[in-house]
Formats: structure tokens, C-alpha cells, sequence
């Protein structure tokens, strides 16, 4: 998928116009992070931290050692009879997919979701190569018919709101519009059943991959990834190299915290480990299954100053709690992940020039790191991206340079004590009887939503001087103060 | 901008005991540098910082972010270098936002406060998630007889300052602040109480933006000294 990131502020200007788009993120507003929330304090606060704490050791423990997991990994599946395969790139995974498409005459590919498949642009490489690539999670499914892309990792259609699935679904559908959902769901399910039952090959993606036994372990809600890994004839599993780790047990933890992090359930409805093709004495499966294993980026994270971030078991808690994915939605960050861990993944992955304002655009509140369910430090990896940024002199000159001035006044007390001293007197001027600046030159990107508050007219500094040599506090005499308190009285 | 906060803090700080000095030469401690990449300045203000505080027994700050720099990033400042180090953990160890000292430290049981009326607290980010302030300034607040805390929704939610972000992204940041501010408005307060000027400057912007003149934005320290009216 092609990246608009660069595009960020003008694509996060035309969310905010959006008044549709507005009340779609009003609804979803807290919901995931609210069942989290109760999620957490039904399992016990105390205990879900420690969780937390061992989610992460959990996947330190699988990254540190990476290649030895992964080449275990790739020997146990193989024994077990599934393909593994590496893919570099983006190019590759599609090269690959289309080449067992080839091998085995698929016309009709099924998929449960996968955003590595997002990432490759699988779905267009499929139809302009005559495979049929039909989406069956019902929010992706619902996008594909829009032909858009995911909006959040967990909910991709979370962006649509009722009216515009009834007119989708009744463009596509040739049925009668309705805007019942359980309607809709039915009509939904209708309509997937057949792809179900005449497609050749069924992608997935892979929440984790379990070393010690060479398997997949994928979590739905919907039930349609137990249907692509199973119905069609042969089955591509596609995930990133991090997604190992060592063993079951492991697995189990990490099942623990993924859905109580994400949507706020105990478990999701749809637990699935697939371990190889179908054996002879089992009732259903693939006669094929195959398992590509994607860099596309991952290694350059590898013992990196941001290698927690490979930690990521793309749970969507950060979104469910980020104030700037509230507020412009996740087709504004313009590449495949949203929100804080999109903007450190987009940068590292598609290349930090092509997305410097989002590690730029956010507030660094932290509330995504407290919610991250392998505490990854999110607003300390986007800190480091801004350093890259600074250091590779990717920020503009009036950035840099108006840094440079504050640092060279900040180190000389004297002149830093003229700077404010002059600053807060000019701007207390502009603030006018109502104490506030309507408009500011240079920094127009504050007044034009916000007053800016003007400063009372002399600063702490003069006054608790004059206080020092006798002078009665509150400076009486100055009447800028004295305006203010009668205001603000 | 605000020096009645510095004044209200000297204040809270004398009625509770304390010999309070405020060295000169303060400037920044580096946090506007630190936060956008901007390493070499946060060093070179950081050391200046550590230099001109640690002669005190206490640090207080009335401010969650400037605390929390202190407190947290400090040490990000000087990797492996073991001597500066030490300096940092040990001015780190005795840096107090004011709510937290004036709770956690000075233990205080009155305060010279006597505002009356109902109020909304605003849970600063970096107070809130780097320093842990969320009981402190509850609890003094609820030493004020006249005082009423209503709590707001979403009251832990950023209000959109974020430093340079709110200037870099105008409107995303504006937006934010409207986000809080419809809050604060059903909280149905005569004031948004909070802990850092930046949230301060950012939410009383918009609050007059979208014409609203009577709710009031007051630091926690005008309202617990009594300087809020002055």
C-alpha cells in the first residue's frame, strides 16, 4: 500500500471538516478503552499489571533471540508438513502469493484479517492478476466494498456509520436497503457463504507463531478465520517476523492479554492454532498450507534504540486511546497502522522522510503506554523519531533555528530574563482589556482555534525581585496587573 | 505569564514551613528541547539545572511537566556517564510537584484557601503519568470547606497543549481543547483547576474562543493560597 503520510496534516484538516467522519469518532469515542477498563478491573488490577510485565518479558525474550526462534519455528512447521517461506519486502510477499496462486489454479482467494497483507497491497496485485481476493471479516469486508483501507487495526470500518453500510451493502448486494443491523449482518453472512465455499485459497494472518510446535495462532470474532484456514484447499498464512514466540505456555499468556487489551473481552469468541495441512485421519483443512514470513522493514528495528517496538502484538489499544486518534480518525496517518503505533512503525518501515509529521503529531501524554499490553514506550520511541528527525536535519530551518535562539537565552540568564521580560509586556499589551490575543503572527496554528491567554504584563522574575528590595508585592501601580484582577474578579 | 502562581506557590510553601529560595539564574529546564529532538539544548539546560538545585534539600515545582522532566528524563540526558548520574538521581530524588510535596512531604493539615464555589480538576499529563499526581490535589482541595469538586468525564484525557504540537497542529490541538472544554462545561463548574500552565494557557484560550467568559482557569496553588481573587 502506497503511503500519504507525508500528506498527514492536510488529510487530519479534511477529518476535521468531515462532520460525518466527527460523529462516527464521537460514537466510538472511549468504547474500547472503557471495556479495557472493566476488562482490567475484573481480572484484577495488581494482577493485570503483572501480566502486562510478563506479556513483555515474554516478547523480549522471543526478539532478543529472533533468528533462533524463527529457524525453529521454520523446523517444526516444516516437519509438520507446512511451506515456510521469507519474503523481504512488500514485492516479494506479493511475488510469492501470486506464485502459489499460479501453482495451485486459484481463482478465488478468501482472507481473514491480515494488515501485513495491507501493508504488500495484496489484494490489488491479486485482482490485477485475475485472482478474486474476498475479504471476510465483516469490518474489511465492508471496506473492500468501499474500496478504502482499514481506518483501526481491530475495527477497520469504525469510520462508517449505519446509513453508509445500508447503501454499500444495497449498491452491492441487489437487495432491498435496510438498516437493521442484525439485517445486515445476516445479509452479510449471506453473501460471504458462497466465497466461502468456492474458494481455492484462504489468507490469514498470524497473531502469533509458536516456535516449539510450528503453528499459527490466530484470534477472530467472526468465526471467518476458522473458515479461510479450513475450507479452501490450500491456506497462506502471512505475518511478520516478529510475531514469534518460543512456546504454548507463552501463547497462553499473551492470549490472556491481547483480547483484554483490544476489545475488552476474556477471550475472543474464535481461538484457532493451526499446526500444518490436513493429516490423513482429520476431518477438514487445507492440502496445502504455507506460512510466509515477512521483514519488510522488521529487521531495521532489531536491536535498534526502537526495538521495543517489535514487541507490538497489534492489539489497537494505543488508537483506543489516543486524544489525536479521536480526534482526526486513522486514515489521516495515510499509511496502513494508525495512531502512536503507527506513527513510530510508518516512519521506520516506509522511510522516516516520508512521514515527518507523525511522530510529530502528538501531545506525548503517555496514555498509550499505559495501556499497551507489552509496555512498549510508545511516547519515548516517538521522541527518539523526533531526535532522528532533528539529526538527520529533516526539521525545517525556522524549527531549528528557533530552537537554537531559545537554547543559546536559556544558558544566559540575563538575556533570558530580557526576552521574557519584553515578550510578556508586548503581549500583555495585545491582550486588550479582555486579556486574551485573538490572533498572533507566527503562530497563527494557535490562534486560529484558541485565544491565547496574555501574560499579566511583568514577569515573576521583575516582581520577586522588586519584592526582594522592599517593594510591596503585587505591583499596585501597574495597571496591566491591576486590569487582569479586575477581570478575573 | 502567570506570576501569581509563582507568588501563590511561595506562599503555600511558607505557610507550611518552608525557607524558600529562588535562585536567579533559573532559566528552562530543557523539557521544550527534550521533547522535540532537540537533545544537545535539554543537556546543556539539564546540567545548568542540576548545578543551580542541588544545594536545596527540596525541589518544588508547580508544574507536573517540569517536575516530571526532572524526575524522569533526566537520566535519558546522560547515558552511562556514571558521576553526572548520581547528581541526577539524587536532584531527581528530592523534585516534588507542589500537590505531591505539599501532601506527600510538608503533610500539610490547613491552608490559607478560601475560595467558595464549585470546581472541575484537569489531571495533567505529565503530573498525572510521570509524577503520579491524581489523590494529592483532591486532597487538598477537600481541605477547602468552600470548595465543591465536581469531576468532569474524561478528566485524565490530554486537552491538546502538548507543547510545540499545539502550535505544529493548530487544529488538531484547537479540536482537542473543544473535546475538553464541552467537559468541562458539563461539569457544570465555576472553575477548571489544574497543575500546569500549558494545559492552563491552552484550555482558558478556548474556553474565551468559543465565548465563554465566566468559567475560570485557575492553578491549583491560586486557589490552596488564597491568591486566586487578588
Amino acid at each position: 500500500m502506497k503511503s500519504q503520510s507525508m500528506h498527514f496534516k492536510a488529510r487530519a484538516g479534511s477529518a476535521l471538516a468531515d462532520v460525518r467522519l466527527q460523529q462516527a469518532l464521537k460514537r466510538f469515542g472511549g468504547g474500547f478503552a472503557e471495556k479495557r477498563a472493566s476488562a482490567r478491573e475484573a481480572y484484577g488490577v495488581e494482577a493485570f499489571e503483572a501480566l502486562r510485565t510478563a506479556s513483555a518479558a515474554i516478547r523480549d525474550r522471543g526478539l532478543e533471540q529472533l533468528d533462533a526462534w524463527l529457524l525453529r519455528f521454520e523446523a517444526e512447521a516444516t516437519r509438520r508438513g507446512t511451506e515456510v517461506r521469507w519474503a523481504e519486502s512488500a514485492e516479494d510477499v506479493r511475488a510469492q502469493v501470486l506464485e502459489i496462486c499460479a501453482r495451485h489454479g486459484v481463482k478465488k482467494a478468501i482472507k481473514s484479517k491480515s494488515m501485513v497483507s495491507e501493508e504488500a497491497g495484496l489484494n490489488a496485485a491479486l485482482e490485477a492478476n485475475g485472482v478474486q481476493a474476498v475479504e471476510t471479516d465483516l469490518g474489511e469486508y465492508i471496506i473492500q466494498l468501499a474500496n478504502e483501507a482499514p481506518s483501526h487495526i481491530i475495527a477497520p470500518a469504525i469510520h462508517k456509520d449505519l446509513d453508509q453500510v445500508a447503501d454499500l451493502f444495497a449498491a452491492h448486494h441487489g437487495r432491498p436497503r435496510s438498516t437493521d443491523i442484525d439485517t445486515l449482518t445476516r445479509e452479510a453472512r449471506l453473501m460471504l457463504r458462497e466465497h466461502f465455499l468456492s474458494a481455492d485459497l484462504g489468507i490469514s494472518g498470524g497473531n502469533f507463531l509458536v516456535a516449539e510446535t510450528g503453528s499459527v495462532a490466530l484470534v477472530t470474532n467472526e468465526g471467518n478465520g476458522r473458515m479461510v484456514t479450513t475450507l479452501p484447499r490450500v491456506h497462506i498464512a502471512i505475518t511478520g517476523i516478529e510475531k514469534v514466540i518460543p512456546t504454548l505456555e507463552d501463547l497462553s499468556t499473551l492470549n490472556r492479554v491481547l483480547p483484554r487489551s483490544a476489545t475488552g473481552q476474556d477471550i475472543e469468541n474464535y481461538f484457532t492454532i493451526v499446526t500444518g495441512p490436513r493429516r490423513a485421519d482429520d476431518a477438514d483443512g487445507p492440502a496445502h498450507m504455507v506460512v510466509i514470513l515477512v521483514d519488510a522493514g522488521r529487521t531495521k528495528l532489531v536491536g535498534s534504540e526502537l526495538k521495543e517496538m517489535l514487541r507490538c502484538i497489534r492489539c489497537g489499544a494505543c488508537m483506543n486511546h489516543c486524544p489525536v486518534y479521536h480526534t482526526v480518525g486513522g486514515h489521516a496517518y495515510g499509511w496502513v497502522y494508525p495512531g502512536p503505533m503507527g506513527s513510530v512503525l510508518t516512519p521506520v518501515y516506509d522511510g522516516i522522510e516520508n512521514a515527518l509529521d507523525l511522530p510529530q503529531a502528538a501531545t506525548l501524554c503517555g496514555a498509550c503506554e499505559v495501556a499497551c499490553p507489552v509496555k512498549i514506550p510508545l511516547p519515548e520511541l516517538l521522541r527518539k523519531l523526533r531526535e532522528q528527525q532533528m539529526a538527520q536535519r529533516l526539521r525545517p530551518w525556522t524549527e531549528r533555528l528557533g530552537f537554537a535562539l531559545w537554547a543559546f537565552a536559556a544558558r544566559r540568564p540575563r538575556l533570558y530574563a530580557l526576552g521574557a521580560s519584553l515578550a510578556a509586556r508586548v503581549l500583555g499589551w495585545m491582550g486588550g482589556a479582555r486579556g486574551q490575543i485573538a490572533r498572533l503572527p507566527l503562530v497563527t496554528g494557535w490562534t486560529r482555534g484558541r485565544d491565547l491567554p496574555a501574560p499579566e504584563g511583568r514577569t515573576f522574575r521583575s516582581l520577586y525581585a522588586a519584592r526582594k528590595f522592599g517593594v510591596v508585592y503585587g505591583a499596585r501601580g501597574d495597571r496591566r496587573l491591576r486590569g487582569r484582577e479586575d477581570l478575573a474578579a | 505569564m502567570r506570576p501569581r502562581i509563582g507568588f501563590a506557590t511561595l506562599t503555600l510553601l511558607e505557610a507550611v514551613g518552608c525557607e524558600v529560595h529562588v535562585p536567579r539564574a533559573q532559566t528552562c529546564c530543557g523539557q521544550p528541547g527534550w521533547n522535540s529532538g532537540e537533545r544537545r539544548s535539554a543537556r546543556a539546560l539539564a546540567e545548568k539545572l542540576i548545578e543551580e538545585f542541588e544545594p536545596f534539600d527540596y525541589v518544588v515545582a508547580p508544574s507536573g511537566s517540569c517536575a516530571g522532566m526532572v524526575k524522569t528524563h533526566y537520566r535519558d540526558l546522560f547515558p552511562g556517564e556514571g558521576a553526572w548520574l548520581s547528581r541526577v538521581e539524587s536532584l531527581a530524588a528530592k523534585t516534588w510537584e507542589l500537590s505531591d510535596f505539599l501532601v506527600n512531604v510538608a503533610r500539610v493539615e490547613s491552608l490559607p484557601g478560601d475560595f467558595r464555589g464549585v470546581v472541575t480538576y484537569h489531571d495533567s499529563c505529565s503530573g498525572l503519568r510521570e509524577v503520579g499526581v491524581k489523590a494529592q490535589p483532591r486532597a487538598l482541595l477537600a481541605k477547602l470547606p468552600g470548595v465543591e469538586l465536581r469531576e468532569m468525564q474524561d478528566c485524565e484525557t490530554c486537552c491538546g497543549f502538548g507543547g510545540t504540537f499545539s502550535i505544529k497542529f493548530g487544529d488538531i490541538s484547537a479540536a482537542m481543547a473543544e473535546a475538553k472544554c464541552e467537559r468541562i462545561a458539563a461539569s457544570g463548574a465555576d472553575a477548571v483547576v489544574l497543575g500546569d500552565l500549558g494545559c492552563m494557557l491552552n484550555i482558558e484560550g478556548r474556553l474565551r474562543r468559543r465565548g465563554d467568559a465566566r468559567t475560570r482557569v485557575l492553578h491549583i496553588a491560586e486557589l490552596l493560597s488564597g491568591r486566586a481573587d487578588e
